[in-house]
């Protein structure tokens, strides 16, 4: 702001370069206009499926004849079952990857040891391989082990969950260890001297101060795993379905305004979700 | 009595690198060492070898006559106070004093006692339900030298204490703390690369450099009879002026040549030496004017620095001596302008020369010294073997 100012009173005050005034008054308009273009891109089709669940139509048509709230009715009977098994799937991946991502979250950030970049870079790879690549290759590893040793895996609940702890992981452990960037190792050290035994110390001392970082992860566990189409499509059971798989067969029969609906509930229970969150602890300190 | 604290040639090593070599140290019961030197002299390293947060690769730890040193940090009762205070952000002022006592298990109504009593000591006894990010910088040390001594530790170690607060509030809080060492008997290590620091809070110092111990003793030790030319440059900022001696009497510096207040017999088979004099034991004087002349230089610097005047002289080809005089009063110093020849004038008492291997030199006896300097250099060499 005060470099603003000072830009512009610059600008005002030395007749002699009026060119570079012009240029800044021209970059900052564009930064401008470039941001609004953004946001308009981003916001839009948001405000649509918030418009078009409220549509009084059994197809989607412009204009529709009227306006109702009978979908968001619906989307208990239609999707209940799908819903509740993708909560369940999505809060087994949120315990089992704190299990796991915290001590590892911990160990990555707090010591050097050899393998350390290896480890680093297995646990937070899942990110960079497409959910297609992972599913298929999930699955095609579970038929091969199937046939040799006649182990069921594909289709089994407990493939499914390890499968969404792969990509759920590499949050949890990002966001533990971000929450312990700025944490002063000496108070650990004080524990220690003040005769806590090394248990103890993490249970009092490191864990309270990656607090915010645990609670972000585990809440980006759960949406990650919660919306996963791509890979999930690969593991499910015949008979099984997550949500997002209903709500892609669904459309495959139907357009109407129920998807929009599902999809604006969605988006409502995250978003409180996360200013719920944000009230306990600064997500945003470690989200960046 | 026996000592509190012992290091037996304690030592450290990374790999080929030596931090800490083999340091011995007794602290007595209630007694404040410092340890003190530049960064990477290995204090730090010696100090965390004490707390157990570094493992020794050799040599041994004595508290009270017992070797510590298969001890964890956590069994090692020692209250120790951090250069960042180390408080637990998301506990209370209490909470973290009491945070040791938890750990013992004391009873409730005995820990809050303890919780209180501490807090009364370092007088924060309204802020025991603040969070540590509401107190000031005072405060947070404070709250941390509560929390070390509230598990009545068996030593006081104190990493770099003072270094986080503002100058205007150190040397207040480096009083306190020396009066809270001193009335509750408290046997105190402190590591710090302040020299003003030091001198202020210390019994005994122990000055360090490259992992070894240069020399331990009382603040009028170091200053007045330093062992090395490393804790003449330390502690009083002495000038240093290489050379070689000849004929016992004369320090050839190239250039110029020093006629020496004393007469020296350096080891057979080397002359080099350093000789030490600290910038306000040399009086300037026109030369020719001064019965302890002892060498001419051209002034290259005259500042004005308020209670004192400072001339940079250069002496000999490539060598420079700082002299410091009181700017007024009675003992004021002459001033003399950039450019202009000068003698440099000190007494025997004042100058000191090492040899080659940074050793005290030896007044030789053939020298009718006068009685004082006599004295002086038998405690010089006492000292010396101590420090050895």
């Amino acid at each position: 702001m005060a470099a603003q100012a000072m830009m512009n009173g610059q600008a005002a005050i030395s007749p002699a370069v009026p060119v570079a005034g012009i240029q800044q008054a021209l970059a900052r308009n564009t930064a401008r206009i470039l941001a609004a273009i953004g946001a308009v891109v981003v916001f839009l089709p948001l405000v649509l499926t918030v418009y078009l669940s409220v549509f009084d139509e059994s197809l989607i048509a412009f204009p529709p004849r009227g306006y109702t709230l009978a979908w968001y009715g619906q989307i208990l009977d239609k999707f209940g079952e799908p819903l509740w098994t993708s909560v369940q799937i999505a809060l087994a991946c949120v315990v089992l990857s704190l299990l796991i991502g915290i001590p590892a979250g911990i160990g990555l950030s707090r010591y050097r040891f050899r393998g350390r970049e290896v480890i680093s870079t297995l646990l937070l790879a899942p990110l960079t391989v497409p959910g297609v690549a992972l599913g298929l290759g999930i699955y095609v590893f579970a038929v091969w082990v199937e046939e040799s040793s006649g182990l069921a895996l594909s289709g089994s609940l407990a493939l499914l969950i390890a499968g969404h702890v792969l990509i759920t992981l590499p949050w949890v452990v990002r966001l533990c260890m971000a929450g312990l960037v700025n944490h002063d190792r000496a108070a650990e050290e004080a524990a220690t001297s003040l005769g806590a035994r090394p248990l103890t110390v993490i249970w009092r001392v490191t864990l309270p101060a990656m607090r915010a970082g645990v609670l972000a992860g585990a809440l980006f566990a759960f949406i990650v795993s919660f919306e996963n189409l791509e890979m999930t499509i690969f593991l499910v059971s015949p008979g099984m379905n997550t949500l997002p798989i209903a709500v892609l067969t669904y459309l495959l029969y139907h357009i109407d305004p129920l998807v929009a609906a599902v999809a604006v509930a969605q988006m409502v229970l995250i978003g409180a979700a996360l200013i719920l969150l944000d009230r306990f602890v600064r997500v945003a300190q470690v989200v960046r | 009595m026996s000592a509190a604290l012992q290091l037996r040639d304690l030592s450290k090593q990374y790999g080929p690198a030596v931090a800490v070599d083999r340091v011995s140290l007794d602290v007595a019961p209630g007694e404040m060492v410092v340890l003190l030197g530049p960064s990477g002299c290995g204090k730090t390293t010696t100090l965390r070898m004490v707390t157990g947060f570094v493992e020794p690769s050799g040599g041994d730890i004595l508290v009270d006559g017992h070797s510590i040193r298969m001890l964890p940090p956590y069994r090692r009762e020692m209250g120790i106070v951090f250069q960042s205070y180390a408080l637990f952000p998301h506990l209370s002022v209490a909470r973290n004093v009491a945070f040791g006592l938890e750990m013992r298990r004391q009873g409730r109504a005995e820990r809050d006692a303890r919780v209180a009593e501490m807090l009364r000591l370092v007088r924060l006894e309204g802020l025991a339900d603040r969070l540590p990010r509401q107190l000031s910088g005072g405060q947070q040390q404070r709250v941390a030298i509560a929390r070390a001594l509230a598990i009545r530790p068996r030593l006081l170690l104190l990493d770099e204490p003072l270094s986080n607060l503002d100058a205007a509030l150190r040397q207040e809080v480096a009083r306190e703390m020396r009066i809270l060492q001193r009335d509750n008997g408290l046997t105190a290590v402190m590591v710090t690369h302040d020299q003003d620091e030091a001198m202020a809070m210390a019994d005994r110092l122990v000055v360090m450099r490259d992992g070894r111990v240069q020399q331990i003793g009382r603040q009028e030790d170091l200053y007045e009879r330093p062992a090395t030319p490393f804790v003449a440059r330390f502690i009083g900022h002495s000038n240093l002026l290489a050379g070689s001696v000849q004929d016992g009497q004369v320090l050839a510096l190239g250039g110029a040549d020093v006629a020496l207040a004393g007469r020296y017999a350096p080891p057979a088979g080397s002359s080099a030496a350093t000789l030490a004099v600290r910038p306000e034991r040399i009086v300037l004087a026109p030369p020719g004017t001064h019965p302890e002349e002892r060498v001419v230089g051209r002034v290259a610097l005259s500042s004005y620095l308020g209670a004192a005047v400072e001339h940079v002289v250069h002496v000999g080809t490539d060598q420079r001596v700082v002299v410091n005089g009181a700017s007024s009063g009675p003992a004021a110093t002459a001033r003399f302008a950039a450019g202009e020849a000068v003698a440099l004038c000190w007494g025997a008492e004042s100058e000191r020369v090492f040899d080659a291997a940074d050793r005290v030199m030896p007044r030789s006896a053939s020298n009718p010294a006068p009685v004082r300097s006599g004295h002086d250099s038998q405690t010089i060499s006492k000292v010396a073997s101590n420090a050895r």
